[in-house]
């Protein structure tokens, strides 16, 4: 076992608590004073099947998927054969023999220890008490987060989980002194004050920063964890909250509210977007911001429902009939959430277009302690005008973009047409004149927007001859890689922004000998956009298409 | 005295299309309410009878086909405050949008909602519309419409619309008072209006509609649910008049959460970052 990070994977039936076992463990290893990095994978079920949570612990930051597990506790002994690639001779399996049919089981007797205090459903309880006994810490901590977790329950339910922990550490502890398992890890004295925040929770948070002040959506994995942390906070944060009948009311809504003086987004994924596809054009027609949060799961149609991929780049990119500006965003770290989730809405506003935040399964599910974003508290700007009884909603001006009135706020009128119109905003067939003034306007926009891309991050040498190129969620993946790699001609782009490009992007990859693109999907879409707007072709794909996230070991390999 | 929001000039319509008759109608109607331009807003789909908030003078949020009620929702979302009047057709409101129909009422947001029924696709030349009454040939239906109509009234009732009418572009005057109570009335508030279409509608016609409808009699009681339905479901003659009325509908934009303690529109505002702030902190 790697003196410096251990991986435990919990793995069970949907409905056995694994991921109550897994907040447990994760808040409170982290208040002890490590790093930690949790993320999981579940079947599209509420009951049944196997799901697993992988935690690593570590002294120095974790923010990656790994293939190994260092520590397996199935609940279920459907989990071995599920995990079976991901088990090796080093990893320990903890189970209750009475359950788990495993020559290497160590043995613990979960049910029997949980039953002693009057409920099975405790014997997730004593595995958390274990997993802590077997590093030596947190039985304080532990019973703090447990009285935090299960006091509202009232009865003796803290009191019950309360002992069962003592009992798995007591075990633990055996197993540490007994040298069966020691793990021994260095803390960080950084980590128990810094954030866990997930994916979804710093899109949510940057939304929230940058006045988002409207969320509507229709439920669909994963894109509903955006959707769940706005509504969690809509008291707190007066946010107009509601469930639309389906995507396409959702965008509509938006739309809607933009139009009314509201900084609205939807969240949703790939199936749920092509609902909102006409309401995107709508956006684009009418001019109005609009943010989507476009959490992509793997494809065609209802494809794989709750895992990962990378296959809507096209789609968010074409979506649409009829030409109109977009921005597509999409964030590589919680840091990255945050912020890019705050810039979409001023990119929406201030260009009056539509914006994408691109993330993925594997990214709103998975969390890590990390500092908390950096957010000066500086003032959002809302880029609207009061109007004058002249105002005209689609003015011609140099830069296309035309101060945006709000119903209500001035004397002006203020008409939005999905129809071809005119600066004022009503319906027109003037087909030489307003319409080609009107298509040269929307395109004008497209000029500010390239200029204000973002530029790709750069990690690794600034002399680099190989070039490894990439977008979201893989970017902790890539980084985590790449230090093992620890190659001194070896560098990589990460692309924040992908749409428009960032006019360096030809000039970096011309830097490189060799390019090599790691993307979640079966062609290499970014590639091919690469591709059409710089001419450099990279003929080097690693691509994955499985459903699973990349792992650190996958892209070592795969570097080499 | 001219009408502020009468906006002259040439319209897409047909000469003779009911349109123009409930057109007059809606200006007259919110004249005699006082609504002023700048808190009002005129939501509409695509269509011929969508086009109508083109030829007000005024706000308009003119959308996608179908899709008028979740913006007219989103609008009340973000400023309560707006009078919003959703007009669209028959097609537009009960076909490409009749799920959005179902739960916009479900939803209720404080909007008035009028449909131009005349029983066919107008802008797309003459098709059967989800109102188009069994047997009605056209290039489409060649042996004639075999689908049942879809019933507004009755639907509306059923979903327990909290102002349920329907009126006729030939009767004026009881039309725009039933327009007047429905955009002062709170909550989702349903005026279905019969008129022609002179160009595709053979069947249903100024004439048939005259001869096919009758006003609901002063005894008819619109707080008592089964009795409206009841006169919702007659097929021939249909009545025409105020249905229903419920006054206990909890309000959609009333149930959000920036309106608990203000009705302040969504522009006028700002977060402040201790919010943030405070969460984030809350996050460690």
């Amino acid at each position: 076992m790697g003196a410096n990070e251990i991986t435990i994977v919990l793995a069970g039936e949907a409905g056995q608590g694994i991921q109550s076992i897994e907040t447990l463990l994760v808040d409170t290893l982290k208040k002890c004073g490590f790093n930690v990095f949790a993320t999981k994978e579940y079947m599209s079920r509420v009951r049944g099947g196997i799901n697993s949570t992988e935690i690593s612990v570590s002294e120095a930051p974790v923010r990656a998927h790994r293939e190994k597990i260092d520590i397996l506790i199935p609940l279920d002994d459907l989990a071995i054969g599920h995990l079976k690639k991901r088990i090796s001779s080093s990893t320990f399996v903890l189970g209750d023999s009475t359950r788990i049919k495993y020559e290497k089981l160590i043995n613990i007797p979960f049910q029997r220890i949980a039953s002693e205090f009057g409920n099975p459903i405790y014997s997730n309880t004593v595995a958390v008490g274990t997993v802590c006994g077997c590093m030596g810490v947190g039985e304080e901590i532990l019973d703090a987060e447990i009285t935090a977790k299960f006091g509202s329950k009232g009865g003796d339910v803290a009191e019950n989980n309360i002992k069962a922990a003592s009992s798995g550490y007591a075990i633990g502890r055996e197993l540490k002194n007994n040298g069966i398992i020691n793990i021994s890890i260095k803390k960080d004295p950084t980590a128990a004050g810094q954030l866990l925040m997930s994916g979804a929770d710093a899109i949510a948070m940057g939304a929230i920063s940058a006045g988002c002040d409207a969320c509507f959506a229709y439920p669909m994995t994963p894109g509903s964890s955006v959707f769940t942390a706005m509504a969690q906070l809509e008291h707190r944060a007066q946010i107009a909250v509601e469930q639309a009948e389906d995507e396409i009311s959702a965008v509509n809504m938006a739309a809607g509210a933009w139009y009314a003086g509201g900084r609205a987004m939807v969240s949703t994924s790939g199936g749920g977007f092509a609902l909102m596809v006409e309401g995107l054009s709508l956006a684009g027609m009418i001019e109005s911001p609009l943010v989507i949060h476009l959490a992509q799961r793997p494809g065609p149609a209802t494809g794989l429902p709750t895992r990962t991929q990378q296959g809507d780049l096209n789609l968010a990119l074409y979506a649409g009939h009829g030409f109109f500006p977009r921005a597509i965003y999409a964030p590589g770290s919680v840091k990255e959430g945050f912020e890019l989730s705050a810039k979409a809405f001023e990119t929406a506003d201030s260009f009056q277009v539509p914006v994408f935040i691109m993330s993925d399964q594997y990214f709103v599910d998975s969390y890590y302690n990390a500092p908390a974003p950096d957010f000066s508290g500086e003032k959002y700007e809302k880029h609207i005008v009061k109007t004058g009884a002249d105002y005209k909603r689609y003015l011609i001006t140099k830069d296309g973009i035309s101060p945006r009135g709000v119903p209500g706020y001035g004397a002006g009128f203020i008409c939005a047409d999905s129809d071809e119109h005119d600066e004022e905003g009503r319906i027109t067939e003037d087909l030489d004149g307003v319409r080609n003034a009107m298509v040269e306007k929307r395109m004008r926009k497209m000029v500010a927007l390239k200029e204000a891309a973002l530029a790709p991050v750069i990690s690794g040498p600034k002399d680099y001859s190989r070039l490894i190129i990439s977008w979201g969620s893989n970017y902790n993946t890539i980084i985590e890689a790449l230090s093992i790699i620890n190659d001194a001609k070896t560098a990589f782009a990460h692309f924040p922004q992908m749409y428009p490009l960032h006019r360096d992007t030809a000039a970096l990859l011309s830097m490189a000998k060799d390019l090599v693109i790691i993307e979640q999907n079966e062609t290499g879409q970014f590639a091919d956009l690469i591709k059409l707007e710089t001419g450099i072709d990279i003929k080097k794909r690693i691509l994955k298409y499985n459903g699973m996230p990349f792992s650190v070991e996958e892209i070592v390999k795969a570097l080499k | 005295m001219a009408n502020i929001f009468d906006r002259q000039g040439e319209t897409a319509w047909c000469p003779g299309c009911g349109n123009f008759g409930l057109r007059k109608i809606m200006l007259d109607a919110i004249a005699e309410l006082g609504l002023k331009q700048p808190e009002t807003v005129f939501v509409s789909g695509i269509g011929q009878a969508a086009k109508a908030p083109q030829y007000y003078n005024g706000n308009f949020f003119n959308g996608l086909h179908g899709r008028s009620l979740p913006a007219a929702a989103g609008i009340k979302a973000a400023n309560p405050g707006l009078n919003v009047i959703v007009e669209s057709g028959d097609g537009d409101m009960y076909g490409e949008g009749g799920n959005h129909f179902i739960h916009a009422i479900r939803r209720n947001p404080d909007i008035t909602v009028i449909v131009h029924n005349n029983m066919v696709y107008g802008l797309t030349k003459g098709q059967a519309s989800p109102t188009s009454q069994e047997g009605m040939v056209t290039p489409i239906q060649v042996d004639g419409v075999f689908e049942e109509p879809l019933n507004p009234i009755a639907l509306a009732i059923t979903m327990d619309a909290p102002f349920v009418a329907r009126g006729s572009a030939g009767e004026p005057e009881k039309t725009k008072e039933l327009i007047k109570q429905a955009i002062a009335h709170r909550g989702f508030s349903l005026v279905d209006v019969f008129q022609a279409c002179v160009s595709f509608n053979k069947i249903n016609t100024h004439k048939w509609f005259k001869e096919h409808t009758y006003f609901l009699p002063a005894d008819h009681d619109p707080r008592d649910r089964l009795s409206a339905l009841k006169r919702a479901m007659e097929a021939d003659p249909m009545a025409l008049g105020l249905f229903y009325i419920n006054d206990n509908r909890k309000i959609f934009e009333d149930k959000l959460a920036p309106y608990e303690k203000s009705r302040e529109p969504l522009y006028s505002r700002q977060r402040g970052p201790e919010i943030v702030n405070e969460i984030l902190a809350g996050k460690k």
